[in-house]
Protein backbone atom coordinates (compact mmCIF):
# COMPACT_ATOMS: atom_id res chain seq x y z
CA UNK A 1 0.00 0.00 0.00
CA UNK A 2 1.35 3.39 -1.02
CA UNK A 3 1.45 6.20 1.48
CA UNK A 4 0.27 9.70 0.55
CA UNK A 5 3.71 11.10 -0.20
CA UNK A 6 4.67 8.02 -2.20
CA UNK A 7 1.46 8.27 -4.20
CA UNK A 8 2.10 11.97 -4.79
CA UNK A 9 5.65 11.24 -5.94
CA UNK A 10 4.57 8.64 -8.49
CA UNK A 11 1.64 10.77 -9.66
CA UNK A 12 3.88 13.85 -10.20
CA UNK A 13 6.51 11.68 -11.91
CA UNK A 14 3.92 10.23 -14.26
CA UNK A 15 2.51 13.66 -15.14
CA UNK A 16 5.95 15.19 -15.69
CA UNK A 17 7.14 12.35 -17.95
CA UNK A 18 3.83 12.33 -19.86
CA UNK A 19 3.90 16.07 -20.53
CA UNK A 20 7.62 15.97 -21.36
CA UNK A 21 6.76 13.39 -24.02
CA UNK A 22 3.96 15.59 -25.30
CA UNK A 23 6.41 18.52 -25.60
CA UNK A 24 8.39 16.67 -28.25
CA UNK A 25 5.36 15.01 -29.87
CA UNK A 26 3.16 18.10 -30.28
CA UNK A 27 2.97 19.45 -33.82
CA UNK A 28 2.21 23.02 -32.81
CA UNK A 29 5.09 24.84 -31.02
CA UNK A 30 2.59 26.81 -28.89
CA UNK A 31 1.22 23.54 -27.52
CA UNK A 32 4.77 22.42 -26.80
CA UNK A 33 5.29 25.51 -24.66
CA UNK A 34 2.07 24.90 -22.72
CA UNK A 35 3.05 21.27 -22.04
CA UNK A 36 6.53 22.40 -21.00
CA UNK A 37 4.97 24.77 -18.45
CA UNK A 38 2.99 21.85 -16.98
CA UNK A 39 6.22 19.82 -16.77
CA UNK A 40 7.97 22.67 -14.97
CA UNK A 41 5.13 22.94 -12.45
CA UNK A 42 5.42 19.19 -11.77
CA UNK A 43 9.18 19.55 -11.26
CA UNK A 44 8.46 22.40 -8.85
CA UNK A 45 6.12 20.02 -7.02
CA UNK A 46 9.02 17.58 -6.72
CA UNK A 47 11.17 20.36 -5.24
CA UNK A 48 8.50 21.12 -2.66
CA UNK A 49 8.28 17.43 -1.78
CA UNK A 50 12.05 17.36 -1.27
CA UNK A 51 11.59 20.34 1.09
CA UNK A 52 13.53 22.64 -1.25
CA UNK A 53 11.00 25.45 -1.09
CA UNK A 54 13.39 28.10 -2.36
CA UNK A 55 14.19 26.17 -5.52
CA UNK A 56 10.53 25.33 -6.07
CA UNK A 57 9.53 28.98 -5.97
CA UNK A 58 12.50 30.12 -8.07
CA UNK A 59 11.69 27.39 -10.61
CA UNK A 60 8.13 28.68 -10.99
CA UNK A 61 9.22 32.32 -11.19
CA UNK A 62 12.20 31.89 -13.52
CA UNK A 63 11.15 28.98 -15.75
CA UNK A 64 7.36 28.99 -15.83
CA UNK A 65 7.18 32.76 -15.44
CA UNK A 66 10.03 34.33 -17.37
CA UNK A 67 11.59 31.81 -19.76
CA UNK A 68 8.33 30.34 -21.05
CA UNK A 69 6.87 33.82 -21.63
CA UNK A 70 9.98 34.57 -23.69
CA UNK A 71 9.43 31.38 -25.71
CA UNK A 72 5.75 32.18 -26.28
CA UNK A 73 6.67 35.73 -27.29
CA UNK A 74 9.18 34.55 -29.90
CA UNK A 75 6.78 31.89 -31.26
CA UNK A 76 4.01 34.44 -31.69
CA UNK A 77 6.47 37.03 -33.01
CA UNK A 78 7.60 34.62 -35.75
CA UNK A 79 3.98 33.46 -36.28
CA UNK A 80 4.76 29.74 -36.05
CA UNK A 81 2.05 27.10 -36.20
CA UNK A 82 1.76 23.54 -37.40
CA UNK A 83 1.69 24.59 -41.06
CA UNK A 84 5.19 26.06 -40.84
CA UNK A 85 6.43 23.05 -38.87
CA UNK A 86 9.31 21.29 -40.68
CA UNK A 87 8.70 17.57 -41.19
CA UNK A 88 11.22 14.98 -40.01
CA UNK A 89 11.68 11.79 -42.03
CA UNK A 90 10.18 8.78 -40.24
CA UNK A 91 13.53 6.96 -40.34
CA UNK A 92 15.22 9.78 -38.44
CA UNK A 93 12.44 9.69 -35.83
CA UNK A 94 12.87 5.94 -35.31
CA UNK A 95 16.66 6.27 -35.15
CA UNK A 96 16.43 9.07 -32.57
CA UNK A 97 13.95 7.14 -30.44
CA UNK A 98 16.15 4.03 -30.53
CA UNK A 99 19.26 6.01 -29.56
CA UNK A 100 17.50 7.64 -26.62
CA UNK A 101 15.81 4.42 -25.56
CA UNK A 102 19.12 2.54 -25.50
CA UNK A 103 20.64 5.26 -23.32
CA UNK A 104 17.70 5.09 -20.92
CA UNK A 105 17.90 1.30 -20.83
CA UNK A 106 21.62 1.45 -20.04
CA UNK A 107 21.21 3.83 -17.12
CA UNK A 108 18.19 1.97 -15.70
CA UNK A 109 20.13 -1.29 -15.91
CA UNK A 110 23.13 0.27 -14.16
CA UNK A 111 21.22 1.92 -11.31
CA UNK A 112 18.74 -0.89 -10.77
CA UNK A 113 21.34 -2.95 -8.93
CA UNK A 114 23.28 -0.09 -7.39
CA UNK A 115 22.92 0.54 -3.70
CA UNK A 116 23.33 4.27 -3.19
CA UNK A 117 24.66 5.44 0.14
CA UNK A 118 23.09 8.45 1.75
CA UNK A 119 22.58 9.96 5.19
CA UNK A 120 20.25 7.96 7.38
CA UNK A 121 18.75 10.98 9.10
CA UNK A 122 18.98 13.79 6.58
CA UNK A 123 18.58 17.35 7.79
CA UNK A 124 15.34 18.49 6.19
CA UNK A 125 15.97 22.20 6.82
CA UNK A 126 18.67 22.76 4.20
CA UNK A 127 16.32 23.81 1.40
CA UNK A 128 14.78 26.66 3.36
CA UNK A 129 15.50 30.19 2.21
CA UNK A 130 17.38 31.15 5.38
CA UNK A 131 19.85 28.27 5.20
CA UNK A 132 20.41 28.57 1.45
CA UNK A 133 20.91 32.32 1.82
CA UNK A 134 23.59 31.75 4.44
CA UNK A 135 25.46 29.39 2.11
CA UNK A 136 24.92 31.56 -0.95
CA UNK A 137 26.20 34.78 0.60
CA UNK A 138 28.99 33.18 2.61
CA UNK A 139 30.60 30.55 0.42
CA UNK A 140 29.34 31.56 -3.01
CA UNK A 141 29.40 35.35 -2.81
CA UNK A 142 31.93 35.78 -5.63
CA UNK A 143 30.12 33.46 -8.12
CA UNK A 144 26.90 35.25 -7.21
CA UNK A 145 28.39 38.60 -8.24
CA UNK A 146 29.87 37.06 -11.40
CA UNK A 147 26.36 35.88 -12.36
CA UNK A 148 25.18 39.48 -12.31
CA UNK A 149 27.93 40.37 -14.80
CA UNK A 150 26.85 37.38 -16.92
CA UNK A 151 23.29 38.68 -16.93
CA UNK A 152 24.44 42.14 -17.97
CA UNK A 153 26.47 40.63 -20.81
CA UNK A 154 23.53 38.44 -21.87
CA UNK A 155 21.17 41.41 -21.85
CA UNK A 156 23.51 43.55 -23.96
CA UNK A 157 24.18 40.62 -26.30
CA UNK A 158 20.51 39.81 -26.80
CA UNK A 159 19.66 43.43 -27.58
CA UNK A 160 22.62 43.73 -29.93
CA UNK A 161 21.77 40.49 -31.76
CA UNK A 162 18.06 41.11 -32.21
CA UNK A 163 18.39 44.81 -33.02
CA UNK A 164 17.48 45.86 -36.51
CA UNK A 165 20.56 46.52 -38.57
CA UNK A 166 20.46 50.02 -40.06
CA UNK A 167 22.33 48.93 -43.18
CA UNK A 168 19.89 46.18 -44.22
CA UNK A 169 17.07 47.08 -46.55
CA UNK A 170 13.66 47.75 -45.07
CA UNK A 171 12.21 44.84 -47.07
CA UNK A 172 14.54 42.34 -45.39
CA UNK A 173 13.19 43.19 -41.97
CA UNK A 174 10.13 41.55 -40.51
CA UNK B 1 9.31 15.61 4.97
CA UNK B 2 11.82 13.18 6.38
CA UNK B 3 9.23 10.48 5.78
CA UNK B 4 9.42 11.00 2.00
CA UNK B 5 13.15 10.45 1.92
CA UNK B 6 12.89 7.17 3.79
CA UNK B 7 9.92 6.06 1.70
CA UNK B 8 11.27 6.66 -1.79
CA UNK B 9 14.66 5.27 -2.79
CA UNK B 10 17.08 7.66 -4.41
CA UNK B 11 17.17 5.33 -7.42
CA UNK B 12 13.66 6.39 -8.35
CA UNK B 13 14.75 10.02 -8.62
CA UNK B 14 17.59 8.91 -10.89
CA UNK B 15 15.15 7.00 -13.10
CA UNK B 16 12.73 9.94 -13.26
CA UNK B 17 15.46 12.47 -14.07
CA UNK B 18 16.99 10.23 -16.66
CA UNK B 19 13.61 9.56 -18.28
CA UNK B 20 13.09 13.32 -18.71
CA UNK B 21 16.70 13.74 -19.86
CA UNK B 22 16.24 11.01 -22.48
CA UNK B 23 13.04 12.64 -23.71
CA UNK B 24 15.06 15.84 -24.13
CA UNK B 25 17.74 13.96 -26.09
CA UNK B 26 15.13 12.37 -28.36
CA UNK B 27 13.59 15.80 -28.91
CA UNK B 28 16.95 17.27 -29.94
CA UNK B 29 17.62 14.33 -32.27
CA UNK B 30 14.23 14.15 -33.99
CA UNK B 31 12.74 17.64 -34.11
CA UNK B 32 13.79 20.15 -36.78
CA UNK B 33 12.07 23.22 -35.39
CA UNK B 34 14.84 25.24 -33.70
CA UNK B 35 12.54 26.46 -30.93
CA UNK B 36 11.37 22.93 -30.04
CA UNK B 37 15.02 21.81 -29.99
CA UNK B 38 15.66 24.65 -27.58
CA UNK B 39 12.75 23.55 -25.40
CA UNK B 40 14.19 20.03 -25.31
CA UNK B 41 17.44 21.49 -24.01
CA UNK B 42 15.44 23.22 -21.26
CA UNK B 43 13.92 19.83 -20.38
CA UNK B 44 17.39 18.33 -20.04
CA UNK B 45 18.57 21.21 -17.83
CA UNK B 46 15.52 20.78 -15.59
CA UNK B 47 16.02 17.06 -15.20
CA UNK B 48 19.61 17.64 -14.10
CA UNK B 49 18.40 20.29 -11.65
CA UNK B 50 15.91 17.84 -10.19
CA UNK B 51 18.59 15.18 -9.77
CA UNK B 52 20.99 17.64 -8.08
CA UNK B 53 18.24 18.69 -5.69
CA UNK B 54 17.36 15.08 -4.88
CA UNK B 55 20.99 14.26 -4.12
CA UNK B 56 21.30 17.39 -2.02
CA UNK B 57 18.20 16.48 0.01
CA UNK B 58 19.34 12.89 0.54
CA UNK B 59 22.89 13.93 1.45
CA UNK B 60 21.88 17.00 3.52
CA UNK B 61 24.27 19.14 1.51
CA UNK B 62 23.05 22.65 0.64
CA UNK B 63 25.85 23.28 -1.90
CA UNK B 64 24.01 21.34 -4.61
CA UNK B 65 20.95 23.55 -4.23
CA UNK B 66 23.11 26.64 -4.64
CA UNK B 67 24.46 25.08 -7.83
CA UNK B 68 20.90 24.51 -9.07
CA UNK B 69 20.29 28.20 -8.46
CA UNK B 70 23.32 29.08 -10.58
CA UNK B 71 22.23 26.66 -13.31
CA UNK B 72 18.86 28.42 -13.44
CA UNK B 73 20.59 31.80 -13.73
CA UNK B 74 22.83 30.59 -16.57
CA UNK B 75 19.82 28.97 -18.28
CA UNK B 76 17.94 32.28 -18.20
CA UNK B 77 20.88 34.07 -19.85
CA UNK B 78 21.25 31.23 -22.37
CA UNK B 79 17.57 31.41 -23.34
CA UNK B 80 17.75 35.17 -23.91
CA UNK B 81 20.79 34.84 -26.21
CA UNK B 82 19.49 31.70 -27.94
CA UNK B 83 16.12 33.17 -28.78
CA UNK B 84 17.82 36.33 -30.08
CA UNK B 85 19.92 34.12 -32.36
CA UNK B 86 16.79 32.25 -33.53
CA UNK B 87 15.07 35.55 -34.35
CA UNK B 88 18.18 36.59 -36.28
CA UNK B 89 18.21 33.27 -38.21
CA UNK B 90 14.53 33.70 -39.04
CA UNK B 91 15.17 37.17 -40.38
CA UNK B 92 17.91 35.92 -42.67
CA UNK B 93 16.46 32.60 -43.87
CA UNK B 94 12.69 33.10 -43.33
CA UNK B 95 12.63 29.70 -41.67
CA UNK B 96 13.52 28.09 -38.34
CA UNK B 97 14.25 24.68 -39.86
CA UNK B 98 17.65 23.68 -38.48
CA UNK B 99 18.46 21.80 -41.70
CA UNK B 100 18.78 25.18 -43.41
CA UNK B 101 21.74 25.88 -41.14
CA UNK B 102 24.19 23.45 -42.73
CA UNK B 103 26.76 25.99 -43.87
CA UNK B 104 29.24 24.87 -41.21
CA UNK B 105 29.06 21.27 -42.37
CA UNK B 106 31.79 21.50 -44.99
Amino acid sequence: MLSISQGLFYFLSFISVLFALMVILAKNPVHSVIYLIVTFFCISGHYFMLNAQFLGIVNIIVYAGAIMVLFLFVIMFLNLNHETEPKTPILAKIAGAICGGMLLLLVVAIFNDTQLIYAQNPNNQIGLIKNLGLVLFKDYLFPFEIVSILFLAAMVGAVLLAKKDDKTKQSDII
Amino acid sequence: MNSLITQIPLNHYIFLSFAIFTIGIIGVLTRRNAIVVFMSIELMLNSVNLLLTAFSAYKSDPNAQVFVFFIMAVAAAEVAIGLAIIVLIYRNTRSIDINVLNKLKW
